[in-house]
């Protein structure tokens, strides 16, 4: 069993845990990721590794209620535990002291996943500029710990509420205009951001890195179920990512195959919703 | 008394019942039907059963019991060579193994010695004794298995057995292996049977640390150092889904084997939204190839509601590799044989969903090296298959994750772990492998009898390091 040290609500539906995992902990690096179950029903739930902590033995996890397993695990509290918690999966992020300057940008929750890895670049030389996108003011998270660990952040909200108003793609542009020398982008966020972000980045010829989210399974590389087209080849997310080259990723097909188990996702919020959360 | 020629039929459940529920099929002997197949048993002096199976278990010997109705003599002794009976007495193809060669088929059936086995492992299963715990000596020697599945259980249990303290690592939240996610509970039942026996030899004293993957959460080299053990055993199986690399293979509906049979299996889909995870499937299935995957993935879709379910084969009937039972099994059911048949490609529809799988006829030609006459495509006979779903049962290759963490392990270019096939050693000092991670996809009994070989020459390594 894996103890809940942590819980805090970030903003509306947005939840920070910390859970006891010393060994994972020791093994975790950016751009990792960990597959929890939340209980002996539960289903296996890939999470990006948010933050670690080795002297605490703990994995922070940032998630936002979407479906049945994230809101069954948002009514657990500090003390509670979860019956499974398995990783570091997946390649750490490719991150060396020359790559220059780098646009670490986070779409909504993306935020949390890319500040490991923007904290990583920034501590190996690097220039860092962070670009966080939100809908809204309120539903920003992580403004603190990205601010700590970058040259540069800016923030766009859709609502133009809070910094720059427009897309991430709109603060990138700015820089761009500017005259920034970007040598690469690192975007996390939902797929079509990220897709987005992309688009933007071709054209400028700037390599552009995304972290996929397909659905998965065991996260260890043997169903296939997070397969990807990159380029001409299959790539399974879990294993050979969960970071592609942006640039050669086929988003329709991702989008698409996030969409295939709708009906049954809507299905089963109804069940936790009528059983009260299965606790 | 006159030599009964066929084997005692087992009970199964009516195929038009079985097919939508996920209990077991064949529903096992009675005391008064396994002493009578015991005593079809010739008891022969230079047993020709015995050399058929790969953990040699002494046969007639524990056949011999049965008749005295000695069960829990007649389990001890099959025991000393096996750890996990009721798993093997319901899995095995016994037809190729220890069946086969059994001096009644001669004349007609050969003694039914699989479903026996089952018998006296049910027998005691039921019965629910204590298991002793091994009481290991202060300074017992420490071996790390990687994989929890059949090799893995059997090398761990053997090495138990002979003193030594064992940690199984599996990278999955329950033990097994394919037990768990693979095979279909109604072939082999979980909690009645997998758990169980995985509990018992946990009881024994072998420690099982689940949500542990080797070559992320810790290296060969971390083990064999820090970690203490002294030394390591690779049961890590073939877990890595070949895909056919035609178009459309990303569409939804399309899934691996794998991933179908593992959220079935070890995820209890069939029990959605009791269960959280999910299945989705439409009402005509296509599963593409002819093992025993193959069959467990069609009759699986069968028991999830599906109205139409095809296999998908290049070759014909002859060549199908699924054991004849379970072929026979899935016709009962209703499964449609599509042989001499192959996919070109799987057409979508305008949301992204399979809508047809498009084939090409095949004839057999000339036989290839491997002496299997091979199927050759018939030029402009391309039809389509009216499918919403595609499972691909094309076969598995070896996951790389700790091969390409364990400097000094050798594979193949297949990526298998390269070792000796008598000792299991692999060309790092200490390491040690088997199962379907060194030979490819195979079976389970031969999976448990490389495991038992390793444990076997790990004993011996680790005695002459003592010394």
């Amino acid at each position: 069993m894996f103890k809940i040290v942590y819980k805090k609500e970030l903003s509306p539906g947005i939840f920070h845990m910390d859970i006891e995992a010393p060994r994972v902990a020791k093994k975790a690096k950016a751009g990792q990721f960990i597959v929890l179950r939340v209980n002996e029903l539960g289903e296996r739930v890939p999470l990006t590794i948010a933050d670690f902590d080795v002297e605490k033995g703990t994995i922070t996890l940032i998630f936002q209620v979407l479906g049945a397993s994230t809101m069954q695990l948002s009514a657990l509290n500090e003390g509670d535990s979860i019956v499974d918690f398995a990783g570091p999966l997946g390649q750490p992020s490719e991150i060396s002291g020359s790559m220059g300057t780098v646009v670490c940008i986070g779409g909504g929750i993306g935020v949390a996943p890319v500040y490991p890895i923007a904290r990583a670049i920034h501590e190996a030389g690097n220039k860092v500029i962070s670009i966080m996108g939100a809908k809204t003011k309120d539903i920003l998270i992580f403004e603190d710990k990205m601010r700590a660990i970058s040259d540069e952040v800016i923030i766009a909200t859709d609502d133009g509420s809070y910094g720059v108003k427009g897309f991430v793609t709109t603060a990138l542009q700015q820089l761009v205009d500017r005259g920034e020398k970007i040598d690469q982008v690192t975007a996390i966020g939902p797929g079509i951001m990220m897709k987005s972000v992309c688009d933007a980045t071709r054209p400028l010829g700037i390599k552009t890195i995304v972290s996929l989210n397909p659905v998965m399974v065991d996260g260890t590389g043997m169903c296939g179920g997070c397969r990807v087209q990159v380029g001409d080849e299959m790539k399974f997310a879990c294993v050979d990512g969960p970071e592609f080259d942006g640039h050669l990723v086929d988003f329709n097909n991702l989008m698409s195959r996030g969409r295939m188990f709708r009906e049954q996702e809507a299905k089963a919020k109804d069940h936790v919703c009528n059983i009260g959360l299965g606790r | 008394m006159a030599l009964v020629l066929e084997k005692h039929k087992m009970p199964e459940q009516d195929p038009q019942v079985r097919a939508h529920n996920f209990q077991e099929v064949a529903l096992g002997y009675d005391e008064e039907t396994a002493v009578a197949e015991a005593n079809r048993c010739l008891g022969c002096k230079n047993p020709q059963c015995r050399p058929g199976c790969p953990v040699g278990i002494d046969i007639p010997a524990f056949i011999g019991k049965i008749k005295e109705r000695d069960f829990d003599s007649a389990i001890g002794i099959i025991k000393e060579s096996s750890s996990l009976p009721a798993v093997c007495g319901r899995v095995c193809p016994q037809e190729n193994q220890c069946e086969k060669n059994c001096v009644l088929t001669h004349k007609g059936e050969s003694v039914a010695i699989g479903r026996l086995e089952r018998f006296v492992a049910d027998y005691q299963l039921e019965k629910n004794e204590e298991v002793k715990p091994i009481e290991f000596a202060p300074d017992a020697q420490k071996v790390a298995i990687i994989g929890a599945g059949p090799s893995g259980l059997t090398c761990a249990g053997d090495l138990a057995r002979k003193g030594y303290k064992v940690t199984i690592f599996e990278a999955l939240h329950v033990a097994g292996g394919v037990l768990s996610y693979g095979i279909p509970e109604f072939r082999l039942p979980k909690d009645k049977i997998v758990k169980r026996e995985v509990e018992n030899l946990q009881k024994m004293g072998v420690t099982i640390e689940v949500n542990s993957i080797a070559g992320r959460l810790f290296t060969v080299d971390e083990l064999m150092g820090e970690m203490g053990f002294d030394a390591v055993f690779v049961g890590t199986g073939a877990g890595l889904p070949h895909f056919m690399n035609i178009p459309g293979e990303s569409l939804n509906g399309v899934y691996s084997s794998n991933e179908f049979l593992t959220r079935c299996n070890l995820m209890k889909a069939y029990d959605f939204p009791n269960h959280a995870t999910p299945i989705a499937m439409g009402k005509k299935v296509a599963v593409v190839g002819g093992g025993n995957v193959a069959m467990d993935a069609a009759r699986t879709s069968l028991r999830l509601g599906a109205d139409k379910v095809y296999i998908v084969y290049r070759r014909s009937e002859a060549e199908l590799p699924a054991r004849a039972e379970e072929v026979h099994h899935a016709k009962e059911e209703g499964i449609d044989f599509k042989l001499l048949n192959n996919p070109v490609e799987i057409i979508g529809d305008e949301n992204g969903w399979v809508k047809s799988l498009k084939c090409i006829r095949m004839e057999l030609g000339e036989p290839d090296a491997s002496g299997r006459r091979r199927p050759v495509a018939v030029e402009g006979s391309e039809f389509e298959l009216d499918v919403d779903t595609v499972i691909m049962a094309i076969g598995n290759g070896p996951n790389p994750i700790v091969a390409s963490t364990t400097p000094g392990m050798d594979t193949n270019k297949r990526g298998n772990i390269i070792a000796d096939e008598e000792t299991g050693a692999t060309t790092k000092e200490g390491v040690f492998a088997g199962g379907d991670i060194v030979t490819g996809a195979a079976t389970v009994i031969l999976a448990m009898g490389a495991g038992k070989k390793a444990a076997a020459a790990i004993d011996e390594y680790l005695k002459s390091k003592k010394k």
